[in-house]
């Protein structure tokens, strides 16, 4: 931008939307689905920052990002700088600017959409950051990332290569500390490969964060759960002086109706990871695992994973694919833009109901799923409206495969194995809120492991705090 | 990156192989009735095999798996001083074992393979352990030597006569089970799903604990996934997590077995694929059996 904007002339450009692969087709083909900006639609959009004094979009950031900074680099063309600026708190941008709920946290506080009393008019920050992250990976500058570090000497093992460990990883990494993932599975990269969809957040990316942190000296051992493996005690044993415990998600949920051992009935987390990790899209053309291609594909849930299964369910060629959901679009908990890409692809929701029973035919195959309309109460503890059922609504929804997308447990493999780390009712560790720490010395904590299922962002701040926590402890010796 | 380097890999009895793989840490650490994840290449399915033995001083496992689908057959051809691409490990709770007086360990087909570290571990305990070993016919009867080794008696059955008793594992069990002189305080059974039901159920009525070692289909083997699940006691367990020993009187032997079908259409077709470019090579190893 050669000439200064006023805030009245920022104010006055639209958001400028990412374009985004023809619903139609993309329901078919697991592609990313937009397209991401150009350098000009990525410069006029930066255009829209008033650089406002307050900047409420760092605090409304769970892993604080110059937001303002690196915009104000965009709107100037000096995309490389932008990146740099935003991986000095962010070692992941390229899988934030994506799947981040920015709608609730910078974006949720902007103040160009406060001046316009409007949430989507705010600026489109996680755009931005997946532009920036894009162009830093396609266009490398010589000598990014050379950051010389002094070793200290000190040994972190990282339990979990999840977007929380990767984060924790990165930061002591660069505080120079040798550091050393331990995963269970045998790709890297945890929920960002087992779970999330190609479609969503492309495995090449996730590859390429990966390959940074090993450049930075990072060492990773597959196929080897913590817990099983080895002990807490054994890593300790080995020389490591901190660990970090970013386990993830555990045991998936079932709703514990009748007919849920029938066959085609999956839980999200196993539909998910035949799909992604294990390549079931490609079944027969280079990988061997199966997955139910039903034409009618029932999903029971209303978060983003439910979204991501139920998409996923389109891409494997089901002619219908349907969401159940016991309260309406609302309370529904998923991010706006999943729910709004799931109906664009044709995804049918069928609000106000709940599953009552999974109904099989001899064999054993699902049928259908037997609902019942609910009604909306009074608030739960949750704070959402309790769904009351109807008495006397049920009715029989034909089906071939069902996908309950409704939560998981805690994993039970470390925290049995290691009883000096406290847990908590549903068996999720407990940590320290700020800095990670658990009940156990030199043992820290965070991510989905801790908090149940929550997102990857929180599970990144998790790992930046704990690495904080960590650097200190080494430095000064005090728990 | 660990290397799981295969030391050897030879059949043992018709489509059945015995692989030794250098797993240093599996082998430090795994108990009796633990299982490891396979993975031998990118594409190929995870799936769990129970560990047959293990020697830590080595450094290795040994693994005896059944050629019956595209990955256990391109295990087969795997070479010695080949890799086994990833190996998880050890993973599932480890036998509960104790002085429980006298153990029956019945082993059916391969599942004799699982039995045996759970025979060593339950007569390093003071147990008397008798064995039965079932199969179908004389030469599917495997690891007899070993077995002998970890037990004070061992009875081969098969269904055909062919060597030692003809019948079925159930018509010895019986009789250990109805003779006064020796009660029978445990029976750890491993082998096909209607083998370890019909165990169950013949067990039930004189009361006798009965352990089964449950194979379900898993990708992850670690809590995750939760395609392992199995009813027991009227509750869904993982048989990664949960188990894979369960009370063989609660499982739902009826369910598991309808489950375990749920691909057996596609596990064909990736197996006929692998067949058509690799089938006279398979046929070849497994006629090193009769050769060697």
């Amino acid at each position: 931008m050669a000439e200064k904007l006023t805030p009245r002339q920022r104010l006055a450009i639209p958001p400028v939307p990412m374009r985004e692969q023809d619903p139609l087709e993309r329901r078919r083909n697991i592609r990313e689905v937009p397209f991401g900006y150009s350098p000009e639609e990525a410069m006029l959009e930066a255009s829209r920052c008033l650089l406002c004094r307050n900047k409420p979009c760092i605090e409304g950031c769970p892993v604080a990002v110059d937001i303002p900074g690196f915009i104000d680099l965009v709107s100037q063309g000096l995309f490389n700088q932008a990146a740099e600026l935003i991986r000095k708190t962010n070692c992941l941008p390229a899988v934030c600017g994506r799947v981040c709920p920015q709608e609730e946290q910078c974006q949720a506080v902007c103040t160009v959409a406060k001046s316009h009393k409007d949430q989507a008019m705010s600026v489109q920050i996680g755009k931005l950051e997946r532009f920036v992250a894009d162009w830093d990976r396609e266009h490398p500058v010589d000598g990014d990332g050379d950051r010389a570090v002094k070793p200290t000497g000190r040994k972190v093992a990282i339990i979990g290569s999840g977007p929380g460990g990767l984060t924790a990883a990165g930061d002591l990494a660069d505080a120079g500390h040798e550091v050393t993932i331990f995963e269970a599975l045998h790709r890297t990269g945890g929920v960002l490969v087992y779970g999330i969809p190609e479609f969503r957040l492309p495995k090449d990316i996730v590859e390429f964060e990966v390959e940074g942190l090993v450049r930075r000296g990072v060492n990773i051992v597959t196929n080897v759960a913590i817990g099983k493996s080895k002990s807490v005690d054994d890593l300790f044993a080995e020389g490591f002086d901190a660990i970090f415990i970013a386990t993830g998600a555990g045991l998936p949920w079932f709703k514990n109706i009748p007919g849920e051992d029938s066959l085609g009935v999956y839980s999200a987390n196993e539909y998910l990871t035949r799909a992604n990790l294990m390549d079931a899209y490609r079944f027969g053309d280079g990988s061997d695992t199966p997955i139910m291609r039903g034409k009618t594909v029932v999903t029971f849930g209303g978060g983003n994973v439910a979204m991501d299964a139920a998409r996923t369910a389109l891409r494997l060629g089901a002619d219908e694919s349907i969401i159940v959901y016991r309260r309406s679009l609302a309370e529904m908990p998923a991010r706006i833009e999943e729910i709004h890409h799931a109906q664009e692809e044709g995804v049918r929701f069928e609000l106000l109901q709940d599953a009552v029973e999974i109904v099989a035919d001899e064999a054993g195959w699902v049928t259908g799923v037997t609902c019942q309309k609910m009604a909306l109460g009074e608030p739960d503890r949750s704070g959402r409206p309790r769904p009351v059922p109807i008495p006397g609504s049920e009715f029989v929804m034909p089906c071939s495969v069902v996908i309950c997308a409704i939560g998981n447990g805690a994993n039970p493999i470390l925290t049995e194995a290691t009883p000096a780390i406290e847990t908590g009712k549903w068996g999720n560790i407990v940590a320290d809120p700020v800095t990670g720490r658990t009940s156990m010395k030199g043992v820290w904590a965070g991510g989905d492991i801790v908090r149940g299922g929550a997102t990857v962002i929180l599970a990144m701040g998790d790992g930046r705090r704990a690495a904080e926590s960590i650097n200190e402890y080494l430095r000064t010796g005090v728990w | 990156m660990s290397s799981f380097r295969i030391r050897s890999n030879d059949p043992i009895a018709p489509s059945v192989f015995r692989m030794e793989v250098e797993a240093p840490d599996i082998a430090k650490y795994r108990r009796a009735g633990q299982f490891v994840i396979v993975h031998p290449s990118g594409g190929r399915e995870r799936i769990p095999l129970t560990i047959a033995d293990a020697d830590p001083v080595a450094g290795t496992i040994t693994l005896v798996y059944q050629v019956v689908g595209r990955t256990t057959a391109e295990m087969a051809l795997l070479p010695a001083g080949g890799d086994l691409g990833d190996v998880a490990g050890p993973l599932g709770k480890p036998t509960h074992v104790e002085n429980f007086g006298t153990v029956v360990c019945v082993g059916g087909g391969i599942g004799v393979a699982p039995s045996h570290p759970i025979a060593q571990a339950m007569k390093s305990a003071g147990n008397r352990v008798i064995s039965i070993l079932g199969a179908r016919t004389a030469d599917l009867i495997i690891m007899e030597r070993e077995m002998r080794l970890a037990s004070d008696d061992v009875i081969c059955v098969t269904d055909d006569g062919s060597y030692g008793r003809k019948g079925l594992v159930t018509d010895a069990l019986k009789d250990l089970l109805d003779d006064p002189s020796a009660p029978v305080n445990l029976v750890v059974a491993i082998g096909p799903p209607v083998m370890m039901k019909a165990v169950s159920e013949l067990t039930r009525p004189y009361g006798v604990k009965t352990f089964v070692s449950l194979n379900t289909v898993m990708i992850d083997g670690t809590g995750m996934c939760g395609g392992c699940r199995v009813t027991v006691g009227g509750k869904t367990k993982f048989v990664c997590v949960d188990g894979p020993e369960f009370d063989g009187h609660g499982v739902d032997f009826d369910g598991m077995m309808r489950r375990q079908r749920m691909y057996s259409a596609d596990e064909k077709v990736s197996y006929q694929a692998f067949l058509k470019e690799h089938g006279c090579r398979l046929e070849e190893r497994i006629r090193e059996l009769k050769r060697g």
